[in-house]
């Protein structure tokens, strides 16, 4: 079976989504009463393309700028800068009363499943929130019906349309708020750590749930996550974030089977893999140290503080990223030689 | 009875009591950890992993209660008055917590709450046990320990954070060693420098290690042996080899299938366990698992299957094993 995992034949499509050097920057307030703001840079000029149907995987450590990025293309924070085109048409700084109508098309998927809940609302209520929101003229029986099919398909009793969001176990919240993300029918949902905080036996429930979904209704899915295993089931290609900055742009196979980037490589060594002999044999990159603060990044390559294989040059010039192949962008001074 | 087990659980039971009645959250757990050994300690959340370890330490919530037995060495330890328990927690036996920041105090300096543990038990002078803490912090690799010993919890990364938190433990040197999820809340770079630190104190404290885990990975790198648990019971126990090649638990076999692997494309679904975990308050009659088993028979639903072992510390829990 490679019809999902395939990327779906891009050529053929114009892209869904186009964010070309979408940048972030929070202003911090500076120390002492006359200090300028200092930037912090949470995302700094990431390019890539969405496709229709294809999943996209947002990889990096806490603090790269994964959420932000995720949150800036939606509009849900603004960005500092570059654009964000949907559908051909940049939406970065547009009116409100012109994003709202788009909003129907773009939804997204939190991390902690029951914070996301509203816990005074019923499900029913919060499944149909998007629909009294953007499809006023639905009347009240067409709206509950349209609750309890998407109840159905997202595997919640229909039943419990009544039932407040506490009452619900981690997996099962998650299910809601994959219900109240699809009921509109969107065309992307981002996904923001969509499994992270489920066990082990829902997470792979949760995942086969979003990829049927997928190829049901021809979603197209950001999927945001530090699980690199998990990326790699529901993934056709993976962009590295570190501090901001995209490490590396590749499709699933070159990126797993290839890694071009000395931090792709080290974070890919650094999975624990669920068999001893594997685990306890295999070759590692091992980095030294934390990420460094976003507020004062490393000259040249941001990464160059905890790469193994940092020169002089990654100190003083900003690597530009490298087309390597037809599938694989690295943005390395020495990714030939490393 | 002599062996030389460093601490020796037999059946152990935790139960609490809640407005909605009473939850039995450990059930009859008997296990034993060996000077050097790691112990992994595999289940999902509420499957009662957490709450041995809490009831060996002393750390219940107020509304439970253990019964059972619990010695270290040979010294029963189970329900000791906390002056007591004191003699031996935090000094023979540590534990290290999943967040960091909730288990430091963020009020105090870290020297202070480093020392504390060294004066008190240890009877040292302030200066001797800050000597110690600085020794300490630089042996688990904080770049800076003397200067970094008079900050506060706030000014350290999470990696960093977890780093104080195990050189607090080893402080005393400790025999024994209990990691809640130690890593659970790091970054996976992160996650592999703390694995590694791990594993080279217990190669240089010879500390017997317990490592509370619901990652299976961690597991295969760190554990010589594992302990599945499900629904407040032990429901498999072998080597990490025999876990991992040969497991004969239906919910082991599942767990395995259902972790996604780096190492691995997989074309089709992924394999998942139906159903949710179990609820502790309203367990079916019977085995935990019979709802989400692929392999449930009539006899499950009716009588529940024990632990039966089959020497060398392998045991499963499930009628499979007596051939039907």
């Amino acid at each position: 079976m490679t019809v999902m995992t395939t990327a779906p034949d891009k050529r053929d499509n114009a892209p869904i989504l186009s964010v070309r050097d979408l940048k972030v920057h929070f202003p911090i307030p500076g120390k002492g009463l006359f200090a300028k703001d200092r930037p912090l840079k949470a995302v700094d000029g990431v390019d890539f393309d969405l496709y229709p149907g294809e999943t996209l995987g947002v990889v990096g450590e806490s603090g790269c700028g994964k959420s932000t990025l995720g949150r800036a293309i939606l509009q849900l924070i603004a960005p500092s800068g570059g654009q964000v085109a949907w559908l051909g048409k940049n939406i970065v700084g547009i009116p409100h009363r012109d994003m709202q109508p788009l909003r129907r098309d773009l939804q997204i998927i939190f991390q902690d499943p029951l914070a996301s809940l509203n816990p005074r609302m019923t499900i029913g209520e919060i499944i149909a929130e998007p629909l009294v929101t953007h499809k006023p003229e639905l009347g009240k029986d067409e709206i509950k019906t349209r609750v309890k099919r998407m109840m159905a398909r997202v595997g919640l009793l229909p039943q419990m349309i009544n039932r407040y969001p506490h009452e619900f176990s981690g997996g099962q919240c998650q299910r809601i708020g994959i219900a109240r993300a699809m009921i509109l029918e969107p065309k992307l949902i981002v996904c923001d750590e969509p499994v992270s905080a489920l066990d082990v036996s829902i997470q792979a429930q949760i995942v086969n749930l979003l990829q049927e979904l997928q190829r049901e209704f021809d979603l197209s899915l950001i999927f945001i996550s530090h699980d690199l295993s998990i990326v790699r089931h529901i993934c056709h290609r993976i962009m590295v974030l570190y501090l901001g900055n995209v490490m590396e742009l590749a499709d699933r196979d070159s990126i797993y089977a290839n890694p071009k980037h000395p931090y792709t490589k080290a974070l890919i060594s650094a999975v624990p893999i669920p068999d001893p002999e594997i685990e306890r044999n295999k070759e590692r990159i091992v980095l030294t140290g934390d990420l460094p603060s976003p507020l004062s990044p490393p000259s040249g390559c941001v990464f160059r503080t905890r790469c193994p294989f940092a020169q002089e040059k990654c100190a003083t010039d900003v690597p530009t990223i490298d087309r390597v192949s037809e599938t694989q962008e690295v943005a390395c001074h020495f990714h030939n030689s490393i | 009875m002599t062996t030389n087990h460093i601490l020796t659980v037999e059946n152990l039971s935790t139960r609490f009591q809640t407005p909605d009645g009473e939850v039995e959250a450990v059930n009859n757990v008997n296990f034993h950890i060996d000077p050097g050994e790691t112990l992994g300690v595999v289940g999902e959340s509420g499957s009662g992993k957490t709450q041995i370890f809490l009831s060996l330490m002393g750390l219940l919530a107020k509304n439970g209660t253990s019964t059972g037995s619990v010695r270290y060495k040979d010294k029963e330890i189970l329900n000791l008055r906390p002056r007591e328990l004191n003699k031996i927690r935090g000094v023979s036996m540590s534990m290290i917590f999943q967040d960091p920041m909730t288990s430091l105090n963020p009020y105090l300096k870290i020297s202070r709450q480093m020392t504390e543990v060294l004066v008190e038990h240890r009877g040292m002078s302030e200066a001797e046990a800050l000597k110690r803490a600085i020794a300490m912090l630089d042996r688990v690799g904080i770049p800076g320990a003397a200067q970094r010993v008079h900050m506060y919890p706030h000014e350290f990364s999470g990696g960093m954070r977890q780093r104080v938190m195990i050189a607090m433990a080893l402080l005393c040197d400790p025999e024994v060693l209990i990691a809640d999820e130690p890593t659970t809340a790091l970054d996976v770079t992160v996650q592999a420098q703390i694995l590694d630190l791990l594993r080279d104190l217990q190669t240089d404290f010879n500390t017997a290690t317990v490592m509370i885990t619901h990652d299976l990975g961690v597991v295969a790198g760190l554990c010589d042996r594992v302990m599945v648990m499900y629904g407040g019971r032990v429901v498999e126990t072998g080597t990490v080899r025999d876990i991992f090649y040969d497991s004969h638990h239906p919910y082991t076999e599942g767990l395995l299938k259902s972790m996604p692997r780096i190492d691995r494309a997989n074309e089709d679904n992924m394999f998942a366990i139906p159903g949710q975990p179990p609820n502790l308050q309203n367990l079916p009659t019977g085995c935990a698992y019979q709802e989400r088993c692929g392999y449930v028979m009539d006899r499950c639903c009716q009588e529940r299957p024990l632990l039966k072992d089959f020497g060398d510390g392998r045991a499963s829990a499930c009628f499979r094993e007596d051939g039907q």
